[in-house]
Formats: structure tokens, C-alpha cells, sequence
């Protein structure tokens, strides 16, 4: 049984094409870096897969399943909204809040409740970290919590959405490096996205890389080469490989590094 | 000071809607939604002097017009976020509507100044048990929602892909906003409603970073700032609309300079 399958899947969104056909295979256990420029569809594929956008045509399986809401089986990481990252609310209560969330009633936290925070809490070295309020916090120190989030009710399946946004290079490497152990640890399937393939290399283990609609799945040599890109970016792109890193060039400037500025400022 | 009949209604009229609006008011600070609490504050106005022209009591007037118009804020939802421009409009347009409705009915000025600033002194005993069906109704669908609301207003995406309506959240909350915003008005009037939902829920949240302590303590600032107002009035012959706002903003001044 894979982990994601979409057959023939084409997502539209307010009348643009952003996936188109696309069939491909994720195995359970596959640490998979998810790339792409902006509005590629890098999260929508993920809300895909989460059962919050449906495919115009094709099929979307996770797990053995069909793609549906409130797939416990499934983590999510999204980016963290501004305003509540200024709260001053403690990240315990913050992670806590995702616990059977969607029931109706008051939020008791109840011994088991507690438990599983503090289980989840505990795999990203957060413990001492949730005690703090958000707002005190630095933007690497929110991921972890989120990461925690993402871990509560044990998934087999985690979409983390650029986790390493706006994280210096020092703390991006901290970030996949957890990310790293947990998926080891607990044996799950990661879709990893993020703007730029240098802080990915050495981790995981294939890339999918999206652009025009189409998709590339596969090993960073197969996937991240000029004749590869150039069909996802509709341009001429060609890849240097540098003293271990990779830089994907588009008439001599850094697409990637671009992009990833571009973005910080938002 | 408890001998008068009137006083000891201010009391458990003020008690009553400062232990709500000191609840309510910590999500709708959480939510950063104060902006749409004061709004509907004014909408509620207009309700208020439609009620009074059209002779039924002001404060089911308001209740009406605060509620249609906390659910349709609820409906717009995710399209109204960030348009406070049209939030605005429509408060300046309630304003001019109650305006209006003063106009045709000349009798009363003493009838805006308390709608506009309170009038919590002439609070009788059937409005008090209005007062407290309204906050008992606000507090109960409030813990009905608690859980998907914390959710939703802490991580919206998770709490969608977890199958939380945020549509339906929303205008629940919104409609329970709207009620206390009607209650909070016998009190402290339309314009000064910000005193009881969002000073002591502002204060709290700089107080504390634990959830159940935060909103404890928003609904224990707002009952001291209230009582304390209407203490401090009587001994002072001082309005107690502005002993409140005075407590409301003192001790939030206060935990600004506490680190």
C-alpha cells in the first residue's frame, strides 16, 4: 500500500489549470522534498491531500484510502498566521488546542489530553519551549510547536508546508534534522515543501518537483537537471552543481534564491 | 450603600454582565476581532432607537439588530477580514440610523445619553432578569463551542483540514459577541463597550500565557473593574460609566508597565 497515489489527477483553482494529469506514486516511510516557483501548487496539492480541494478529474489515495477530511491519519504543518504568533498565550496551550479539536464542548485537558501533548512535545525538544508565549518565542522555536502539533494522534502521514520559511540557515538545518529523526523514529511518510533544494540535499529521499501543471518525481539527479526544469518552468533553466550545492539559473540569475527573498517579505 | 433598592440592582446587573463580557471578550481579543465587537456595539444603537419608536424595549431591539448583524459578519466571514473600511461604513451608517429614529421620536434626550453611555443606576428588576437570561444563554453556547473555537482561532488550517467548519465557528461566535455587546450597553453604553469586553481581557492576556487562568482572570478584572466603578460613583456622585472606563484603563495601563 503506497502513501499517496494520485491517478490522473488535474486540480483547478478559481479557473487555473495547477496540476494537469498528473499520476504518481509516494511510498510509506519516503522522506519526499516538495519544490516548485510560487503558485506552482505546492499547497494545494497538500490541501489535495487533505481532502480540502477536490481534483477536477482523477483520483487521489491516501494511505489505501480515498483522500476525505479529517483524515486522522494525516499531520499538517501550515505556516503560522501573524497575529496569532504576537499572542501572548503559552505554546502548551497553543499545541493543546489541536487535541480533539473539532468536538464540540469545552477544552478540558484531561490526563490523557495532557499525555499525548506532552508526548509530542517532548519528540521535538519542546517541552521547556511550551512553557513560554508564542510572542516570546523566535520563529524557529514556533516551528517546533507546530511540529507538535503536526504529530499529535500518532500520524502516518505528515505535510509540513515550508517549514523552513524565514529560518536563518543555522535553524533550517535544525528543523530538517528533527524532521529527519521523527520520521525515522516513527516509521512515517513526509511531503517536505520548501523554496530552495541546497538545505534539503543529504536528507531526503526523493524530490517532487512541481511547475506548469506538470509534476517530476524522483531522485535529485534524475529530477533537478537542465532538461527536467526547463519543461516544469516553461523556460530555459540550467543546473549547476557546485562544490555540493545546486543552483538553478534561469538567464544567469538564481531562481530559487529569488524566490525565497521574495517571500521572506511578505 | 447596599440599603437602596437601585444600587443593589446596578450591583447584580453590573456582576452579571461583566462576568460575561470578561469571557467573551478574552476570544474575541484572542481572535483579534475587538474592531467587529465595537461595530456591532453601534449597530445595536440604531436597534435600540428603532425599539424605542416603535414602543418595545430598547434592549430587545438591540439584542435583534446586534445579533442580525453579528451573523451576517459571521456569513461574510474570511470575505469581511481585513475590510474595516466597510465595517466602518456600516457603524457610522448605524449611528446616523439611530440618529434618525431620535428624530421622529423628540421626547427624549436623557434616552441617548444612556444609550450611549450607560445608564446602569436605572436598571429595574425585569431588565435585571433580561440581563441574566442573556448572559446565562451567551455562557452556555460559549462552552458548546469553546473547543472548535480555540481551535479555529489558534490554527485555522489544521482545524479545516480537521473538518472544523471555520464558517460555521465564526458566526456562532459572533452571534454570541452580539449578545453580550447588547448586555454590556445597559451598563456602560454603546460607545463605552470596550471597557468591560476588551479592557480586562487585554489586561489578562499580559498577565498570563495559561489559557483557563487568562480567561479566569479576564472575567475576575472585568467583575472587580465593574463593582468598583459603581462603588466608586456612589461615594463620588461621579458618572459610573466613566468610574468603570477609568478602572478598565487604569489596570490595563498598569500591566503595560509590568516588564
Amino acid at each position: 500500500m503506497s502513501a499517496i497515489h494520485l491517478d490522473h489527477v488535474t486540480i483547478g483553482l478559481g479557473g487555473r489549470r495547477i496540476l494537469a494529469d498528473i499520476s504518481l506514486t509516494i511510498d510509506q516511510g519516503e522522506f519526499i522534498g516538495l519544490l516548485g516557483p510560487n503558485g506552482a501548487g505546492k499547497t494545494s496539492l497538500m490541501r489535495a491531500i487533505l481532502g480540502l480541494i477536490r481534483p477536477s478529474q482523477g483520483t487521489i489515495r491516501v494511505l489505501g484510502e480515498p483522500a476525505r477530511r479529517g483524515n486522522p491519519a494525516i499531520g499538517y504543518l501550515p505556516q503560522m498566521h501573524r497575529a496569532v504568533a504576537g499572542l501572548r498565550l503559552s505554546g502548551w496551550n497553543f499545541v493543546a488546542s489541536a487535541v480533539d479539536g473539532h468536538r464540540w464542548g469545552l477544552p478540558w485537558s484531561g490526563p490523557a489530553l495532557r499525555r499525548e501533548v506532552d508526548w509530542a512535545l517532548d519528540a521535538v525538544d519542546a517541552t521547556d519551549l511550551a512553557r513560554r508565549a508564542l510572542a516570546d518565542i523566535s520563529g524557529g522555536e514556533r516551528q517546533r510547536l507546530l511540529l507538535a502539533q503536526s504529530l499529535l494522534g500518532r500520524p502516518r502521514l505528515l505535510l509540513l508546508d515550508e517549514p523552513l520559511i524565514s529560518l536563518d540557515p543555522h535553524h533550517q538545518q535544525h528543523v530538517l534534522e528533527l524532521v529527519r529523526r521523527l520520521q525515522r523514529e516513527l516509521k512515517i511518510t513526509v511531503l517536505f515543501s520548501a523554496h530552495e533544494i541546497n538545505p534539503l540535499l543529504g536528507v531526503i529521499d526523493r524530490v517532487l518537483y512541481l511547475g506548469h501543471g506538470q509534476a517530476a518525481l524522483g531522485s535529485v539527479e534524475e529530477v533537478i537537471t537542465g532538461p527536467v526544469l526547463s519543461r516544469l518552468y516553461g523556460s530555459e533553466i540550467e543546473v549547476i552543481r557546485l562544490g555540493g550545492r545546486i543552483f538553478v539559473m534561469a538567464n544567469g540569475h538564481d531562481l530559487e534564491r529569488s524566490e525565497h527573498r521574495h517571500d521572506a517579505h511578505l | 450603600m447596599l440599603t437602596y433598592d437601585f444600587m443593589r440592582n446596578a450591583f447584580a446587573a453590573s456582576g452579571i454582565v461583566a462576568l460575561v463580557a470578561g469571557t467573551v471578550g478574552f476570544f474575541l481579543v484572542l481572535r483579534g476581532q475587538t474592531f467587529a465587537g465595537h461595530a456591532l456595539s453601534h449597530v445595536g444603537f440604531a436597534g435600540a432607537t428603532g425599539a424605542i419608536l416603535i414602543g418595545i424595549p430598547a434592549l430587545w431591539g438591540m439584542v435583534g439588530f446586534t445579533v442580525a448583524a453579528g451573523l451576517a459578519m459571521g456569513v461574510l466571514g474570511e470575505r469581511l477580514s481585513g475590510r474595516d473600511v466597510a465595517i466602518g461604513i456600516v457603524l457610522s451608517l448605524s449611528m446616523g440610523l439611530g440618529l434618525l429614529f431620535l428624530h421622529y421620536y423628540t421626547a427624549y434626550a436623557t434616552q441617548v445619553t444612556n444609550l450611549l453611555f450607560g445608564n446602569v443606576l436605572g436598571v429595574n428588576r425585569d431588565t435585571l432578569w433580561s440581563l441574566l437570561a442573556l448572559g446565562l444563554v451567551s455562557l452556555a453556547a460559549l462552552a458548546a463551542i469553546a473547543r472548535p473555537l480555540l481551535f479555529a482561532s489558534l490554527q485555522p488550517d489544521v482545524a479545516e483540514a480537521r473538518g472544523v467548519s471555520l464558517q460555521l465557528v465564526s458566526l456562532l461566535f459572533l452571534g454570541i459577541v452580539a449578545l453580550t455587546v447588547a448586555a454590556s450597553t445597559q451598563i456602560v453604553g454603546v460607545l463605552l463597550v470596550f471597557s468591560l469586553m476588551v479592557g480586562p481581557a487585554a489586561t489578562a492576556m499580559r498577565l498570563t500565557s495559561r489559557l483557563g487562568t487568562g480567561v479566569a482572570l479576564a472575567a475576575f478584572l472585568a467583575l472587580a473593574e465593574a463593582w468598583g466603578g459603581v462603588a466608586l460613583a456612589y461615594y463620588t456622585d461621579w458618572p459610573v460609566s466613566f468610574c468603570i472606563t477609568a478602572f478598565s484603563a487604569a489596570v490595563y495601563f498598569a500591566s503595560l508597565l509590568r516588564r
